[in-house]
């Protein structure tokens, strides 16, 4: 008998270690894939986006009938998307740390207002680009504005500001009370904490920069009807301009192969700016880290 | 004299927020005695301090209001159309011919309801594997690896994701895997999207299950661990069976993402406003609905509202999931802390 219930103990714990090995392995797996997918995407992107790609295409506008095989490159969209980048990332900037200095250091830790003002970010950062866009189109339409360069700035803006204050806050409330203490007992007011606490979270707008310009350069949807395209660099807010998604989504939607080649050759592009722009802005997060106590 | 008072009771005030209320009284006998306090200046940075908080309550407050607005706007222009059909009759009937005022939705909510299904069943299991391999079992090395991947992921713009599925998964589905299932299949179906957007969405929840499995207390690992439990073990009995709630309001995020995601879906699902019957079908979801016909909707009548409707159908469930699911995610953070 006592060797029976040994054995059994055996086979049990002995199984234990067998279903540890397998779910260890299944983990290994799933982790593989995850690097698989990415290796995957990159090469597809590489060996179709290689070929068409030369010098033309980040150098020049699109030449008359360039959607059927001309000549020319899409330095419209490069250069557009970067101006929505930049004007909505500083934009973005401009209305973000003031509220998350005010959700931190004007308001209690326990304040309803703050808690309210979280979650109503938490559902601005749900909202999908494309009911921006919408809500955006039908705003411009009531106002009797065009698709322009402006609108594309603005619908970005409200795109990105939930990231920049969801990802500036999570740093700013782990802001030391003693700090804002003592700055206090130097006779600051709440506002030129400001100072101080900037320097603490700066770490955390750059991470937030980071990942509000890989949304905004991405985002195809909400510019759709609110920036709108065209074959021109945008020289004023009010004149419509190309983006880089949207262009690599009209030049797929062609029959003709050769533009769909550069349709992937604009994808390359795109994807080789987000990577350079998520290295720079890991350096620069790190060098920003240095302040932080 | 009026001014030092003042100033005192400022200093009060702010400091009370700090959560330091213990030692107002011996502060409000120092608080004279700062040495950027004395001087006419001090009034006017005590007022400069108070209209700086005005504006940053406005930009609070007006930040707050966009939901509301942004909800009010999209219901206010998609009521005419229900003017003419019952809500009912919108969601149920899948007639879509917009030309003679059919406007059925029934393909669309569908469609998304079939892609986010299976981006979620793919992406689900891959997820949780990957973030208790993570949390749980992996060295510091590995986790800086997958890590930097999942930004990698995380920061693919979606048409780029698009483009992938057209040139990978959507050749995949008709040459390799549908024949085995279907006589034919043209590739951009229901699957594709469902194949692509849970790829997407894999960034969102590892991050988001990963910060959820951290915040478990070491102890608990401890205790099972010390009650002769495998490592798998406390992670299934007791990682998971703790953070259940976590996992499936990190879940309900996850989906309310993927509901609105438009443009890498709209570029592999094939666009047919018919209802799928397998997953070898054709589908619509609305995000792709809305993107495809802005451009048309105003030549036609009760188009607009329609589509209007449809967004607004996609910002109240996003809303109601991630209320629901925020308030789960605060609950859980607050009880472990």
């Amino acid at each position: 008998m006592p060797c029976l219930y040994n054995n059994r103990k055996n086979i049990i714990m002995k199984f234990k270690f067998i279903e540890e090995k397998v779910a260890k392995v299944l983990m290994i797996v799933s982790s593989i894939a995850v690097f698989a997918f990415v290796l995957n995407i990159i090469y597809t992107i590489f060996r179709r986006g290689i070929p068409a790609l030369n010098w033309d295409m980040i150098s020049k506008i699109p030449a008359g009938g360039y959607y059927n095989g001309g000549g020319g490159g899409i330095l419209n969209a490069i250069v557009g998307s970067l101006y929505i980048v930049l004007g909505s990332t500083i934009l973005g900037l401009l209305i973000s740390i003031p509220v998350v200095f005010y959700l931190n250091v004007y308001l209690k830790k326990d304040s309803k207002l703050a808690y309210v003002a979280r979650l109503a970010f938490d559902i601005l950062f749900g909202i999908p680009s494309i009911v921006y866009g919408a809500f955006a189109f039908t705003i411009m339409i009531f106002l009797g504005m065009h698709t322009s360069l402006g609108g594309g700035i603005l619908v970005i803006t409200l795109l990105i500001i939930p990231i920049f204050i969801r990802s500036m806050d999570e740093v700013a409330q782990h802001l030391p009370k003693d700090l804002l203490d003592a700055t206090y007992a130097l006779g600051a007011t709440k506002l030129e904490t400001i100072k101080v606490v900037l320097r603490q979270i700066a770490p955390g707008i750059a991470t937030a920069t980071l990942l509000s310009v890989g949304r905004a350069i991405g985002d195809a949807a909400g510019v759709m009807f609110t920036a709108g395209f065209t074959d021109s660099i945008p020289t004023s807010l009010s004149q419509p301009a190309a983006t880089l998604p949207l262009s690599v989504f009209f030049q797929l939607s062609s029959p003709n192969a050769d533009v769909q080649d550069r349709a992937y050759s604009a994808a390359l592009i795109l994807i080789f700016i987000v990577l350079v722009i998520s290295i720079l802005g890991r350096l620069i997060t790190n060098y920003f880290s240095k302040h932080k106590i | 004299m009026e001014n030092t008072k003042k100033r005192i009771q400022d200093e009060t005030n702010f400091s009370s927020p700090l959560g330091v209320g213990g030692n107002l009284v011996p502060l409000q006998g120092l608080g004279v005695s700062s040495p950027l306090g004395v001087g006419g200046g001090s009034s006017f940075r005590i007022l400069k301090n108070k209209i700086a908080g005005g504006v940053m309550f406005t930009i609070t407050l007006a930040s707050i209001l966009l939901v509301i607005l942004v909800g009010l706007g999209l219901y206010l222009k998609s009521v005419p159309i229900f003017q003419q059909n019952s809500f009912w009759h919108l969601v149920t009937s899948s007639e879509w011919k917009p030309g003679n005022g059919e406007f059925g939705f029934l393909p669309f909510i569908a469609g998304t309801l079939w892609i986010t299904a299976i981006a979620v069943i793919l992406a689900l299991p891959i997820a949780l594997l990957t973030s208790l391999f993570l949390t749980e079992f992996s060295r510091t090395a590995v986790k800086k690896w997958v890590f930097t991947a999942l930004d990698i992921l995380a920061g693919i713009p979606s048409v780029v994701y698009g483009v992938w599925g057209t040139l990978f998964v959507v050749p995949w589905i008709s040459e390799k895997l549908a024949p085995h299932f279907v006589e034919y299949s043209t590739g951009y179906t229901v699957l594709a999207g469902g194949i692509v957007l849970g790829i997407m969405i894999l960034p969102l929840l590892i991050s988001l299950f990963v910060e959820i499995f951290s915040a478990v207390p070491r102890e608990f690992r401890d205790a099972a661990l010390s009650l002769g439990a495998t490592k798998w073990q406390t992670s299934k009995y007791v990682i998971l069976r703790k953070t259940f709630p976590g996992i499936l309001a990190a879940l309900i995020l996850a989906v309310s993402r993927a509901f609105g995601e438009t443009i890498a879906v709209l570029m592999v699902c094939g666009n047919i406003p018919l209802l799928p019957h397998s997953v070898f079908d054709s589908c619509y979801p609305l995000p792709a609905l809305i993107a495809n016909n802005y451009g048309e909707m105003l030549s036609v009548p009760l188009y607009e509202s329609a589509l209007m409707l449809a967004a607004f159908l996609l910002f109240i469930v996003v809303f109601i999931f991630n209320a629901s699911s925020r308030a789960v995610i605060y609950r859980i953070e607050r009880k472990f802390k």
